[in-house]
């Protein structure tokens, strides 16, 4: 029983939370403070996957970074990245799908408390990033937790996207959910089981963890 | 001496107004400022605080211009060194009694009186969620005061004290804003509560 795809999914998926938690914080933090033109789109975009079919995205994606063609062709020829067929490809991929289930938690969170907690730190000459860090960040751990495990077991299930960018390379980027797909594409149902029952283990208790901390915050994990 | 002429338009239950103010404060005086609900008494603290910029205007303390929208000036609210008491307390809920003010100087003798004062010396472990109204409101005027700040900017400040523990803290903080010279601007809807501390009044209607 081959478990590669199993620890590639779990490198994917912690990879893609840690680059999304340092990107998602500051831009939730930024869309969170007042409304603009800029900050709708910025948002509207950030939002596209939870509505676009996965695989729509994939296949721009696939033909953005070909190596044949614009930014593909470009990182290839100064870098020599390849974004397609290869891991960070996947991460790429999964980073901009799983993007809405890092922002939205914490951007609501954000928008939820006072601002007077702001005014606060400032009127005791406080920056905005030490407000942010010792007054804000700390204020809002359960919607934090809540992002975290949302994109983590999001990025687990990912399917439509990965298979587009990355195929189906074994030890590079067959993940579990492809590997699951493919077995059942040879008949092999007890190793789709397998898979599948461990991806399904791994999600539950990560939801029931977020569940049991947040009760404890007094904070139900789906606000 | 803190002078101010400002001009901002506020959204009323009413429609449109103008809130307009033009007055000074002499270094240390204690002012009291009362006035009906929705007038904009949190507006003008807020921005003498710098946490609201009004539409016209000038604000310069000690010849030091805070604001000024010819001049497209603005100190940012970091730097005026203001001690601010908020109506809805805006304690941290993350922070204990004692982590509020560590949070605002590490003057630890300092930070001992200002418990002894508030009657919070007892509670330095307790985070706001296990304080009573009174003990929020408390550590709030305390927090802003452990800056010593020139000029403090109350709003409705002991509006959760009962009247025992509220003239044995307006008696305390007398001496203390006589001793930090501290200029003070007092929001209150009960305002002869504060005769013994005020010497001068706004009322803006």
């Amino acid at each position: 029983m081959d478990l590669t795809p199993i620890w590639l999914t779990l490198k994917l998926a912690g990879i893609t939370t840690l680059l999304l938690l340092a990107i998602g914080l500051p831009i939730a933090w930024w869309l969170s403070k007042g409304r603009s033109l800029i900050k709708i789109i910025l948002e509207a975009i950030i939002t596209m996957p939870l509505v676009l079919p996965p695989s729509v995205l994939g296949f721009y994606l696939l033909l953005a970074f070909s190596p044949q063609h614009g930014v593909g062709k470009w990182l290839q020829h100064t870098f020599n990245i390849q974004f397609v067929f290869s891991f960070p490809g996947l991460v790429l991929a999964s980073v901009i799908y799983s993007m809405p289930f890092m922002i939205g938690p914490i951007k609501s969170a954000l928008q939820q408390l006072p601002a007077s907690l702001s005014q606060a730190s400032y009127s005791l000459g406080k920056t905005r990033w030490g407000t942010f860090v010792r007054v804000l960040l700390p204020n809002i751990k359960p919607s934090l937790l809540t992002a975290v495990v949302l994109t983590f077991a999001h990025t687990l299930g990912e399917f439509g996207v990965v298979l587009m960018i990355g195929g189906n390379i074994p030890n590079v980027t067959r993940v579990a959910s492809i590997a699951v797909y493919d077995s059942v594409e040879q008949m092999d149902y007890h190793a789709a089981n397998v898979y599948s029952l461990i991806l399904f283990a791994i999600t539950f208790i990560m939801v029931i963890g977020v569940f049991v901390f947040n009760k404890y915050q007094l904070k139900s994990p789906l606000e | 001496m803190i002078s101010v002429d400002i001009e901002k338009k506020l959204k009323t239950y009413r429609g449109q107004q103008t809130l307009k103010i033009a007055r000074q404060f002499p270094a240390g005086s204690i002012t009291k400022i009362y006035g009906s609900s929705g007038s904009g008494k949190t507006t003008f603290l807020k921005i003498i605080a710098g946490f609201i910029k009004p539409e016209k205007g000038k604000i310069t303390v000690d010849k030091i211009t805070w604001v000024d929208t010819g001049a497209s000036t603005f100190l940012p609210p970091q730097k005026r060194g203001i001690g601010f008491v908020f109506q809805d307390y805006a304690l941290f809920p993350n922070m204990t009694v004692k982590e509020h003010l560590e949070y605002a100087t590490r003057d630890n003798a300092w930070i001992e009186r200002l418990l002894i004062i508030g009657k919070l010396e007892t509670l330095t472990q307790h985070k706001p969620e296990h304080l009573s109204g009174g003990q929020q409101q408390r550590l709030a005027i305390l927090r802003a005061l452990a800056i010593k700040p020139n000029l403090l900017l109350m709003d409705e400040p002991f509006s959760a004290i009962d009247t025992e523990m509220k003239l044995e803290l307006i008696d305390e903080l007398g001496k203390l804003f006589n001793e930090l010279r501290t200029t003070v601007l007092i929001v209150s809807h009960t305002p002869q509560e504060l005769d013994v501390l005020t010497d001068q009044e706004i009322i803006i209607s």
